[in-house]
């Protein structure tokens, strides 16, 4: 499975402190740390505070491929601020994120062709995150037609069927399983799908956020989950991922598998 | 229609055996294994950029009655002498490369010492220019001392040593790193646990890079088929991003297939079998022409015929 680490994101105090003060061992420790955890690729995303959001992003995607050659989610909904972070990935970026409008597709569309990313896009349009599985497959739909008009290849594009915090909507956790297993009928290659976790348990109490994260996660696994934004630095988190996809057979068992893991 | 070509995530490891002047040692040259795109010899997936390599096999003893007269009458009186023995592989059979087993080392045989063991080795090594396999005696207790003192006489050229296993190879890969050769990690049918070895051999900060996979070796209609299909999910499994069974595989065809019954017996045993000259020899080309299409990369033989024949086999799939 593809985890990309979720820490660099100016939302955290310390992220944003460090992109304040220009502390680029700070921001590199995140990378190295996130990375050597089970991270293969990194969310970058410059927070809602910073003054400048173009230079701030800039600055973060300079200084991480400083030390890292791993992929980068360049994480905004500033198309200059895309591009900018973009611009500077040294190997294949990734867009996070597009949505089912027309307008959001048609740009960042074309910027996944020009910089040969791939793109991940979630089942929410204007009117909003839709309630069931159904809804979620629609929009994908309209995801995955308008990439195929564009040529671009399915098996780039990460559908993300929106998980809400489950004190707020219970109900649609199975929802999203349900659309994770269907979105891959749609196109052959079939799109990959992704999934935002660390939302799964937002606003839970701090001593049930990880527990929760770890459940959902593997069943979203069983169901066919290729990618998820999450905390790679929990060790718990990212040993479950493992091991789920052990027990899915996409890895060899040996006793050392979660080692073998990161080694690869 | 358009051929599908699969596209595989990864490649398996290149691995380098033997050692030049320039690189330490004083083999004429060194030879790459692995390396593999794709499944053997499939058009356009596999680039086949090595192809497998014959190594032919040299005791340090004159092998006993158990050899069959078919396989002592190709090497005549070249058998009492490893070197000359080695030589005649070389200059007369064409052998890529020579496999050094030291069964004489083994305390129910010759109960040979280390420091003989490593004369032979250095005997060998003076003899023929290329790159050799040395095996032990197949007594893990005694293999560990004969083996770090072979090691240390033939520092710096790059031999891959054998065999290390779960139980035991902590001693043999210390022995590799320290004089610069390369090891063979054998699990015996068991995929798990080959991985696992490989792991543990890399903690020892051993380079993956330095490390070729044996599987046990089963001779045709003796458990070939399982040791295949090992051999294939590793392959799958490392052209697949493992990397930790990414590395090329060796198999030893010949002391297999001649230790059989239709190899070893003569013309008297079973009319239907057929002649015992050409018996053993069809035998180990066709479990050597197994293992060479699951991805072996080095196959340790041991008739000259077989080998000439596994060779063309491997001229002719290379081409193609």
């Amino acid at each position: 499975m593809l985890i990309i680490g979720e820490r660099i994101n100016g939302m955290f105090k310390d992220v944003a402190e460090a992109i304040k003060k220009k502390d680029k061992t700070a921001i590199q420790d995140l990378a190295k740390k996130q990375l050597s955890c089970g991270a293969s690729a990194l969310d970058v995303n410059v927070g809602p505070a910073s003054d400048d959001p173009k230079k701030a992003m800039e600055w973060l995607v300079k200084v991480i491929t400083e030390v890292t050659d791993a992929p980068l989610a360049i994480d905004t909904t500033n198309k200059n601020v895309m591009e900018a972070g973009l611009a500077l990935c040294k190997s294949k970026p990734i867009i996070n994120s597009a949505n089912a409008n027309q307008e959001k597709m048609d740009s960042l569309f074309a910027l996944a062709k020009k910089y040969k990313a791939s793109i991940i896009a979630l089942t929410m349009d204007k009117a909003g995150i839709p309630k069931d599985a159904d809804g979620r497959l629609e929009l994908a739909m309209k995801i995955v037609a308008s990439a195929m008009e564009r040529d671009i290849n399915t098996s780039e594009l990460y559908i993300d069927a929106v998980i809400l915090p489950v004190n707020v909507a219970q109900f649609q956790a199975k929802e999203v399983l349900r659309a994770i297993r269907e979105v891959k009928l749609l196109s052959d290659p079939a799109p990959k799908t992704i999934l935002g976790l660390s939302n799964v348990s937002q606003g839970a109490p701090a001593g049930r956020k990880g527990l929760i994260n770890r459940t959902f996660l593997s069943m979203a696994i069983a169901s066919g989950l290729d990618a998820a934004i999450m905390d790679a630095t929990d060790a718990e988190l990212s040993n479950t991922a493992i091991t789920a996809e052990l027990l899915m057979e996409k890895q060899l068992y040996c006793d050392s598998y979660l080692d073998a893991y990161k080694k690869s | 229609m358009d051929r599908l070509i699969e596209k595989w995530q990864d490649k398996i490891t290149e691995v380098r055996i033997g050692a030049t002047k320039e690189q330490g040692g004083t083999r004429g040259k060194n030879i790459t294994i692995g390396g593999e795109t794709g499944i053997y010899f499939i058009k356009d997936e596999d680039k086949c950029p090595n192809p497998p390599a014959i190594a032919m096999e040299v005791w340090d003893m004159e092998p006993s009655e158990a050899w069959s007269e078919t396989l002592k009458s190709c090497f005549g009186a070249a058998l009492k002498d490893p070197a000359e023995w080695a030589k005649m592989c070389v200059e007369k059979f064409s052998a890529d490369m020579i496999c050094l087993r030291l069964a004489g080392t083994n305390p129910d045989t010759k109960n040979d010492s280390p420091e003989k063991a490593g004369k032979t080795l250095e005997k060998i090594l003076k003899a023929v220019s290329v790159p050799l396999v040395v095996i032990g005696g197949s007594s893990p207790e005694k293999d560990n001392e004969v083996m770090v003192h072979c090691a240390e006489v033939s520092r710096g050229e790059n031999c891959l040593f054998g065999i290390a296993t779960q139980e035991n190879y902590k001693t043999l890969a210390a022995a590799c790193l320290s004089g610069g050769h390369s090891i063979i990690s054998e699990a015996p049918i068991d995929i798990n646990i080959a991985k696992q070895l490989n792991i543990l051999i890399c903690d020892m900060q051993f380079p993956a890079d330095k490390i070729v996979i044996h599987h046990a070796t089963g001779a045709l209609g003796y458990g070939l088929e399982y040791t295949y299909s090992i051999m294939e999910r590793t392959r799958l499994a490392g052209l697949s991003g493992d990397k930790m069974l990414s590395m090329p595989m060796i198999s030893f065809v010949g002391h297999e297939t001649w230790r059989t019954k239709e190899a070893k017996s003569g013309d008297e045993t079973a009319k239907e079998w057929g002649s015992a000259k050409d018996r053993g020899i069809l035998l180990e080309s066709a479990t050597a022409a197994a293992y060479i299409n699951v991805g072996a990369d080095i196959l340790v033989m041991n008739h000259p015929k077989a080998v000439e024949e596994t060779k063309k086999m491997i001229t002719k799939l290379c081409k193609a």
